[in-house]
């Protein structure tokens, strides 16, 4: 009896994540749908931001996110994947202890700490050596990067770590080098978790908004180089959100609403691959 | 003629690029770590510590939103951690894998990945206003649940996934029923494990900034109340640095905020080890 009670009484506990993610959905579309609805495609996908006099166009800044979140790839997945490569399979067990919980660190570093640390180092650097405002998709994409590396790492670490020790003696046995054992068959071997972790660390860079407010420079433009200013879909909601009301406020929740359709989309995806292994 | 480079130099220059760039990687952590150490560490103090904040955070100390990040954090660890805990039990004690199990797993998954914005328009919108708790501890506390939940719920699975079977044999054999179990044997052994993911929540909420800002506010009084509004320590970082009110108070903020990071973060690094050791 207590047994069935408690079954029960858990059951509606561990339903509480996916209630969590409903509510969230209804809430963020009932605010922000009907203003796209209202406004038209066409007014919701073009480049004038003027949401206080009826334009709402998102598309300058579906663009910086998009810029940004590329940028961002680029650097976390090749410093991620170095790292992950080089602690499975090119340390002692030894240097693994030390090492992975020292990755695993960067993300714990909060975000408005690695934004502060864009704007005091990164944003001088760039100005003074490269040129332009220094406040950039340059500066946003490195200090993204470094963001989503973590995730990026333990993702697919924990995927070639997963390869059977088999493949690799396998591999040895006909006097394949551990670099090659590494390109022509563990990666291909890890593919699948290697792909959710990427997929996972740009769902993270598409979502990032302090960092990014604090060194992107916020400039309600779609840039030309990567040394211009720019503004994601998140800072907009951030920087805008405390004084918006009306068809304003709605308008940031429109912007909400898409964001979070790519993120669940890119969950999904994810998911789809770790299930793969 | 092209240059021919054996299997053996191609390796050993992969292996100098990939030892070149994790050294960076980890140059980049110590780097962003002790540079605010440097700047910040004169900053912080006895005084610093227990002072009202003054003139904006020009002056004063950081006293204030120590509180309200104690006050939040509590408040949204209360809530998630029973919530997290039983929802990782049901998932590995009562489901086979099925349907259910799938639903309740791509629910956390799902809601990991949910970016620290979102978090803060959904807690803006439901708590603050349709709920009409206002911009308070009480908005703050609840958002940052909703955040850290899958954090809790995933890593307490996984704690309990490694209790081994024979545990739960014995205890079924010496007459104990499913629940008795899962309260005096599964969970207990679990434990490390449990509060290593409650740590980790912990760490995360402390760190938050954009789902705080939206639900708790950012007002510098002393909560008095769970319907106080109150200011974190990351936000008020963020205020401090983003309208650049002062730097050194900058630097000493973000110092005590890195100091409590590396600290959740050690005790949830031992626990965990010493769950492993224990284990494996």
């Amino acid at each position: 009896m207590k047994d069935k009670i408690a079954e029960k009484f858990l059951m509606l506990v561990a339903f509480s994540a996916i209630l969590a993610l409903a509510l969230i959905s209804f809430f963020i579309f009932q605010q922000g749908l009907p203003l796209i609805f209202k406004a038209g495609l066409n007014n919701f996908f073009s480049t004038h931001w003027a949401p206080t006099k009826g334009h709402f166009g998102i598309l300058s800044m579906i663009i910086g996110s998009l810029m940004v979140t590329a940028g961002a790839l680029i650097v976390g997945i090749s410093f991620g994947l170095a790292c992950t490569i080089f602690l499975s399979e090119f340390s002692s067990e030894t240097i693994q202890k030390i090492l992975k919980p020292i990755i695993e660190l960067l993300a714990g570093i909060p975000s408005v700490v690695y934004g502060f640390i864009g704007i005091v180092i990164l944003v001088p650097f760039i100005r003074t050596h490269f040129g332009g405002p220094g406040f950039s998709v340059l500066t946003a994409s490195i200090i993204l990067g470094i963001m989503i590396l973590p995730t990026i790492v333990s993702i697919s670490y924990d995927s070639l770590q997963a390869v059977p020790r088999t493949y690799r003696e396998g591999s040895f046995a006909l006097g394949a080098t551990k670099w090659q054992t590494v390109v022509m068959l563990l990666i291909p071997a890890a593919r699948s978790g290697i792909i959710a972790g990427i997929i996972l660390g740009m769902g993270r860079a598409i979502g990032e908004t302090m960092a990014v407010i604090m060194i992107a420079g916020n400039a309600l433009k779609i840039p030309h180089s990567i040394l211009d200013s720019v503004r994601t879909l998140t800072s907009t909601i951030a920087l805008e959100l405390g004084y918006a009301t009306g068809d304003h406020r709605a308008a940031l929740f429109a912007c909400g609403s898409f964001l979070f359709i790519i993120i669940v989309l890119l969950n999904i995806i994810a998911i789809r691959f770790k299930g793969k292994e | 003629m092209p240059l021919k480079i054996g299997p053996r130099t191609n390796q050993l220059i992969a292996y100098t690029i990939l030892l070149i760039m994790t050294i960076i990687t980890i140059f980049v952590l110590f780097f962003i770590i002790g540079y605010i150490f440097k700047n910040g560490i004169g900053q912080v103090s006895l005084k610093f510590l227990t002072e009202r904040t003054m003139d904006m955070g020009k002056e004063g100390g950081i006293f204030p939103s120590i509180l309200g990040t104690l006050f939040v954090t509590l408040l949204a660890i209360i809530i998630a951690a029973p919530i997290g805990v039983g929802s990782a039990v049901y998932l590995v004690e009562y489901t086979k894998a099925g349907i259910i199990r799938r639903i309740i797993s791509f629910g956390a998954d799902c809601l990991n990945g949910v970016p620290s914005i979102i978090f803060g328009l959904f807690g803006f919108i439901f708590f603050v206003i349709t709920l009409n708790f206002g911009w308070s501890v009480l908005s703050g506390g609840l958002t940052l649940a909703v955040m850290i939940l899958p954090t809790i719920i995933r890593t307490s699975e996984e704690a309990i996934k490694t209790v081994p079977r024979a545990y739960r044999e014995i205890s079924y054999s010496l007459g104990g029923g499913k629940l008795d179990t899962i309260l005096k044997v599964v969970l207990p052994t679990a434990l490390p494990g449990i509060l290593t993911g409650i740590i980790l929540g912990i760490g995360r909420a402390i760190g938050e900034t954009a789902a705080v800002i939206f639900t708790a506010g950012s007002s510098l009084g002393l909560p008095s109340s769970v319907f106080s509004s109150t200011r974190t320590l990351a936000v008020h970082f963020y205020i401090l640095a983003r309208e650049g009110i002062s730097m050194p108070k900058a630097y000493g903020t973000a110092t005590v905020l890195i100091i409590i990071i590396l600290l959740i973060n050690f005790i949830a690094y031992r626990l965990v080890h010493r769950f492993i050791a224990r284990y494996y």
